[in-house]
């Protein structure tokens, strides 16, 4: 498994198991919508953030914590990855 | 200085302060003097006259805080109407259910905003507004929409000395228009003003969004006062690492807002940081603010002093409690609502409309000057929403049980109907199941609320799904999204093949809230 799968895979659990319990895993894929979809809201955003910062060693800026970087799988790997350098 | 209107109050600080900052916008770095906002506000009104709004007419106001909707705001009531603020990132289609239903004259509407109001009011039975005007102020966008709902809808209600009208979630699953007039906001600011004394050297925050009533003190309070406003947007105002220190760096005065956003802060905001020393006040209101967290909140800001405010947005502020320097290491209840503001009365009564002994736990009920006129062109509702005593005086029943306590001060014990608070807005149970009725796969639908150590509460949706395919939750929150405000939407959904029911064939929510 390359980084970025294994990166995917931590994040999506996590999703998983927070804040979408029962749900089959299928249905949360890389660009399903996280915040405009209702999965996340201002507190489970936060928590979400910690878990990145803690898991990959990253930190997040306060201007980051919105759709643009936040929104899918995909855009919350991208942005770990440019942080990660 | 006696005002009679909300606009009196800028008025009269223009002239006393003229080039004072009034309002200021810390994300787009633009402030405002008194004198500008007035005269911007004056433009407004000349225009909303052009588009033919008349005294005691509605208009609606979509878009996100900033200076043009507070200069909107204030050019609204100069014009002799009412503002009718809306949530800018619920459901369109809410918003011009909202407009239809107390038929605003005209909409102001962020431009980025305009296209999905319009596409939203194509849905409704009434015509689409008309565009007549831009304007731009500190760098926003509004849109001036004329519409033809006031003409098509038969409006009952006495419009005269309308202020605005703040929808709440309602049981039927539509929303309802609480009314308030200059009189009965003016009442309420003039109580802060005796019992806060601001200064003009005050600075406040505006955290909650216009269309939530703890804005009224935000905007009216600071603005009589010839003090600062600081707004805080929507979207600042939700993410605890970026206002931390925007609190701290605007020395914010004067805090006033849920305690979901302090409890966020404390937990995530890293204000160990910052510089706080210019925070003279904290007021919140809203939810009950678990005492835990409290204290958490006290060591991080522990020179203020702390005021819970409570009053359903019927009410105003009908109640308060200054919270003692000290939280004692023992104490886990938490702290009473406090004691009648000087221009309310209230009482506690029995479901007969009894006044219930001293001590003894009854509803709590709200007479006096800062109580709303009624709700919008729902007579019935309003009649039964106040008791009249022996003497003709109305009182507003809150629906929250309470029992007198320790020195006159009320303690907030539950509700007495479906209603939630959930980051300090007003939840529906029932407007919830409305919405999930909606779904085509949904044949019965029940929402219940839990109490939730870390959120306070936790709204949880049992439905009964008709397809064989299990539901994802990721298309039913979705769905969810489309339908309702965003906290509205239920934390966790089951599904069961029939929901319960008691003896006479009704739900039977005791059931549910036991299988959980």
């Amino acid at each position: 498994m390359t980084t970025n799968q294994s990166e995917r895979a931590a994040i999506k659990d996590f999703i998983m198991r927070e804040f979408l319990p029962g749900e089959d895993p299928a249905e949360l894929e890389a660009d399903t919508p996280l915040i405009t979809g209702g999965i996340l809201d201002s507190i489970s955003t936060v928590k979400l953030v910690a878990f990145l910062e803690d898991r990959f060693g990253v930190r997040f800026q306060a201007h980051e914590m919105n759709v643009d970087y936040l929104n899918t799988i995909s855009k919350i790997v991208h942005t770990i990855e440019s942080k990660q350098g | 200085m006696s005002a009679m209107t909300l606009h009196d109050l800028l008025e009269h600080s223009a002239r006393r302060r003229p080039d004072h900052v009034a309002v200021e916008d810390p994300e787009r770095s633009v402030k405002i003097s008194y004198h500008d906002l007035d005269r911007l506000a004056e433009r407004v009104k000349e225009r909303l006259i052009q588009a033919g709004v008349r005294p005691g007419d509605r208009v609606g106001l979509y878009g996100h805080k900033s200076i043009g909707t507070v200069v909107s705001l204030f050019g609204i009531l100069k014009a002799g109407a009412a503002y009718v603020p809306v949530d800018p990132d619920a459901p369109p289609t809410r918003n011009a259910f909202i407009f239809q239903n107390c038929a605003v004259r005209a909409i102001l509407v962020e431009t980025a905003l305009a296209g999905n109001l319009r596409a939203a009011f194509n849905e409704q039975p009434l015509s689409a507004p008309t565009p007549l005007h831009f304007l731009t102020a500190y760098g926003v966008e509004l849109e001036l929409l004329q519409t033809a709902a006031a003409e098509e809808t038969n409006v009952t209600e006495p419009a005269e000395h309308l202020a605005y009208i703040l929808y709440t979630s309602g049981s039927t699953g539509k929303p309802k228009g609480v009314i308030h007039t200059h009189s009965s906001a003016l009442s309420f600011v003039d109580w802060c003003s005796a019992t806060f004394e601001p200064t003009e050297e005050d600075r406040f925050s505006s955290h909650a969004p216009f269309h939530f009533d703890l804005s009224i003190l935000d905007l009216y309070v600071p603005l009589k006062h010839g003090a600062t406003l600081v707004l805080i947007g929507e979207e600042l105002g939700k993410q605890p690492l970026r206002l931390a220190p925007v609190i701290a760096e605007e020395r914010i005065s004067v805090w006033y807002s849920t305690p979901s956003i302090l409890r966020l802060l404390v937990e995530y905001g890293k204000m160990e940081t910052f510089d706080y020393s210019a925070l003279r006040m904290v007021h919140f209101a809203g939810e009950v603010f678990p005492v835990k967290q409290l204290r958490a909140l006290k060591a991080c800001w522990p020179h203020p002093r702390y005021f819970n405010l409570y009053g359903p947005t019927e009410t105003n502020v009908c109640t308060y409690y200054e919270l003692p320097s000290e939280i004692p290491e023992d104490r886990t209840v938490p702290f009473p609502i406090g004691q009648t503001c000087e221009n309310d009365r209230t009482k506690v009564m029995d479901e007969h409309d009894r006044a219930v002994p001293p001590g003894e736990e009854g509803e709590l009920y709200v007479s006096g000057g800062s109580v709303m006129q009624g709700y919008w062109n729902l007579p019935e509702r309003t009649a039964a929403a106040f008791y009249r005593d022996a003497s003709d005086t109305r009182w507003y029943r809150t629906g929250d049980i309470v029992r007198e306590g320790d020195q006159g001060n009320y303690l907030f014990l539950g509700r007495r109907d479906r209603m939630v608070k959930r980051r300090g807005y007003r939840v529906e149970l029932g407007e919830i199941e409305v919405a999930l009725y909606r779904h085509p796969a949904v044949t019965e639908a029940a929402v219940i609320a839990l109490p939730d150590e870390e959120s306070g509460v936790q709204i949880k949706a049992f439905l009964n799904w008709t397809d064989s395919t299990r539901p994802s939750l990721i298309r039913l929150k979705q769905f969810c999204v489309d339908n309702l405000p965003l906290y509205m939407i239920p934390d966790r959904f089951a599904f069961l093949p029939s929901l319960p029911k008691t003896s006479t064939d009704k739900i039977d929510y005791q059931e549910l809230k036991e299988l959980d």
